[in-house]
């Protein structure tokens, strides 16, 4: 039995925060119901009273002191970001505006 | 023979003998990288005068006398999404295509320290994602046995720049195979360590739980001396294992006579390349020529590998994936609020395999899905586990096909992912296991193109593998060499 997934793949983008072009949305459809018909074999498996493994490596949580240590200069965390005012990254308006990033008033 | 033809342990030796200079070396790999990476296109950015200085530094040190590392002026070539300091590391993204990191993975830190020049960062699929290096956002690299054909993935540059004489090492990283797959179809040896062995720090995050930075390069003897290098525990990365003193060349030339070893039925499967598996047993026989137990083996829940591989590897790459929103660093699109921004980013900053992960990974965490998806696939690994914790009780070392088939052609596999997914069939299970595993060359195909064998053992076994896989080499008939009689032809046209 295939998955339908294409009443799915607007949802899982939205959820995703990933803008799909139509083309790719209609080419992912046919290619996400493939590969998950694979994956879904897993279902055949009884794995009652099986606990689940996310990691191989069974250690204790590793802790440290908690001392004050230097950390990188600004400058050089701040190096990547794309829109930078002086120590702070400017972002669009949180809130749906009519105005875009490019119209916002200077703040700085 | 040219410089760049040597293994680095034999350059090791020449430089410590003061036989060469580091500079010489250098030299001579980027006289190679030169003229012929226009053709494979194996490297992403090319750091000729940084290897210069550290060469120049490690001559000067040496003549000085003092002691220095074994791989003091031996070059490399780094996968690049291993992150360097003041160093573009892109992850073959479109995304990173500008991301200067501002500090360094630990094992970049640990080539520093030894005084290894770095030649380049090396391509890749876009994020580690694929299986030919198809999956690049810049171009496709090409196998150097045969121009036409993929060098595997996702660490297909490290593999081809080892191959074809452009590094003399490499480091790669390998989540689902992404080591052992190009190495085994360009023929060289390539490691995936215990999962822990080596720190991931700055090695930029795809599948968590199952990425470990790892080695490519000529011969058994070359990754073990790089492994010992790069492993330890970090306190950077609290899943690195506790430190252990351990030289993996300590036991190299030790015989074979007396190892339990198993070859995996499902891995020289009927579906495989006839030539592939028959390689495969042929290097079994060999082992039991000289005294090893060979017993066939079998791992039934590697059926299910793949499909339980297909939904951990996207869920924790979606998850990942989830700091490129174009705020702190990446390429950043506009949008009229912040949600239509990150959408944007997105949606323009990633290729299609990594938008497929993405969704693959939501839709499996999603609401409804996670119990029957994600965490079904999690106890599936658990099984699987507990098959190799099984298996490991009576075998020392595992044995398989490295890859169902040698090199494919370039654009065969791109429009049919899970053909592509296919690829790995036989390295995944040992990634979710979380135990080493290593590619090694099992001789030529009759179309002329390198084959590979994969060795697995027990957790913290590295040891064992390049044992076994420098006893191989012994064996004339696995000595793949070179290809260096088409690379020339065709890098004269």
């Amino acid at each position: 039995m295939s998955i339908d997934f294409s009443k799915e793949v607007d949802y899982i983008a939205r959820l995703a925060r990933l803008s799909l072009e139509p083309g790719e949305k209609k080419k992912m459809d046919a290619q996400l119901s493939d590969i998950l018909d694979t994956a879904r074999r897993i279902q055949e498996v009884d794995t009652s009273g099986i606990k689940p493994t996310a990691h191989v490596v069974n250690m204790p949580a590793a802790m440290r002191e908690d001392q004050v240590r230097p950390s990188l200069p600004l400058n050089r965390v701040l190096q990547n970001v794309p829109r930078r005012e002086r120590e702070y990254v400017r972002v669009p308006s949180i809130t749906k505006s009519e105005q875009g990033l490019k119209n916002n008033p200077d703040q700085g | 023979m040219e410089l760049y033809e040597y293994s680095a342990s034999y350059l090791s030796r020449m430089l410590q003998a003061k036989e060469i200079s580091s500079v010489e070396l250098v030299r001579s790999f980027l006289n190679r990288i030169e003229m012929v990476d226009p053709q494979l296109k194996a490297f992403i950015s090319c750091t000729p005068s940084i290897a210069l200085d550290t060469a120049t530094q490690m001559d000067n040190r040496r003549i000085k006398g003092e002691k220095l590392h074994p791989l003091a002026g031996v070059p490399v070539a780094v996968k690049d999404n291993i992150s360097t300091e003041g160093l573009r590391t892109t992850c073959a993204s479109r995304i990173l295509e500008n991301y200067i990191p501002p500090y360094s993975a630990t094992v970049v830190e640990k080539l520093h320290w030894a005084g290894m020049p770095v030649l380049g960062k090396t391509n890749l699929d876009e994020f580690a994602m694929g299986s030919s290096t198809e999956n690049s956002a810049f171009f496709p690299t090409k196998n150097p046995w045969d121009l036409t054909r993929v060098p595997g993935g996702s660490s297909g540059g490290s593999a081809v720049a080892v191959a074809s004489g452009m590094a003399p090492l490499a480091l790669g990283s390998d989540t689902g195979g992404s080591i052992r797959q190009p190495a085994s179809l360009c023929g060289v040896t390539g490691l995936r360590p215990t999962y822990g062995r080596v720190s991931r720090y700055g090695l930029i995050a795809f599948a968590s739980s199952l990425d470990q930075v790892g080695t490519l390069a000529m011969s058994a003897r070359d990754n073990a001396m790089l492994l010992n290098l790069i492993a330890g525990h970090d306190p950077l990365d609290s899943t690195a294992l506790p430190e252990r003193d351990h030289d993996y060349t300590a036991r190299l030339t030790e015989e074979v006579k007396g190892l339990r070893v198993g070859v995996i039925r499902q891995n020289v499967a009927e579906g495989f390349d006839r030539e592939v598996t028959d390689a495969v047993l042929k290097a079994a026989s060999f082992l039991e020529e000289n005294g090893a137990l060979v017993e066939d083996a079998s791992l039934p829940m590697i059926d299910y590998g793949l499909s339980a591989y297909y939904l951990i590897n996207p869920s924790e790459a979606s998850s990942n994936l989830g700091r490129y929103d174009g705020v702190r660093y990446g390429y950043s699109s506009d949008g009229s609020d912040l949600g239509e921004m990150f959408n944007r980013t997105r949606g323009e900053g990633f290729g299609p395999e990594v938008k497929r992960r993405i969704m693959i990974g939501t839709y499996a965490l999603s609401a409804g899905y996670y119990d029957d998806y994600y965490l079904q696939a999690m106890k599936i690994r658990t099984m699987i586990r507990r098959e190799y914790e099984e298996v490991f009780r009576k075998y020392d070392l595992l044995i398989g096909a490295a890859s169902p088939t040698p090199a494919f052609k370039l654009g065969e596999k791109t429009d049919d992912p899970l053909q592509m997914y296919l690829s790995d069939v036989c390295n995944i299970t040992d990634s979710l296991a979380g135990v080493p595993s290593m590619a090694v060359p099992s001789g030529f195909h009759s179309n002329g193109l390198p084959m590979g064998m994969q060795l697995t053992a027990a957790p913290q076994n590295e040891s064992l593998l390049f044992r076994v896989a420098s006893f191989f080499e012994q064996d004339p008939e696995l000595q793949l060499g070179r290809p260096r009689i088409k690379l020339e032809e065709e890098g004269g046209s």
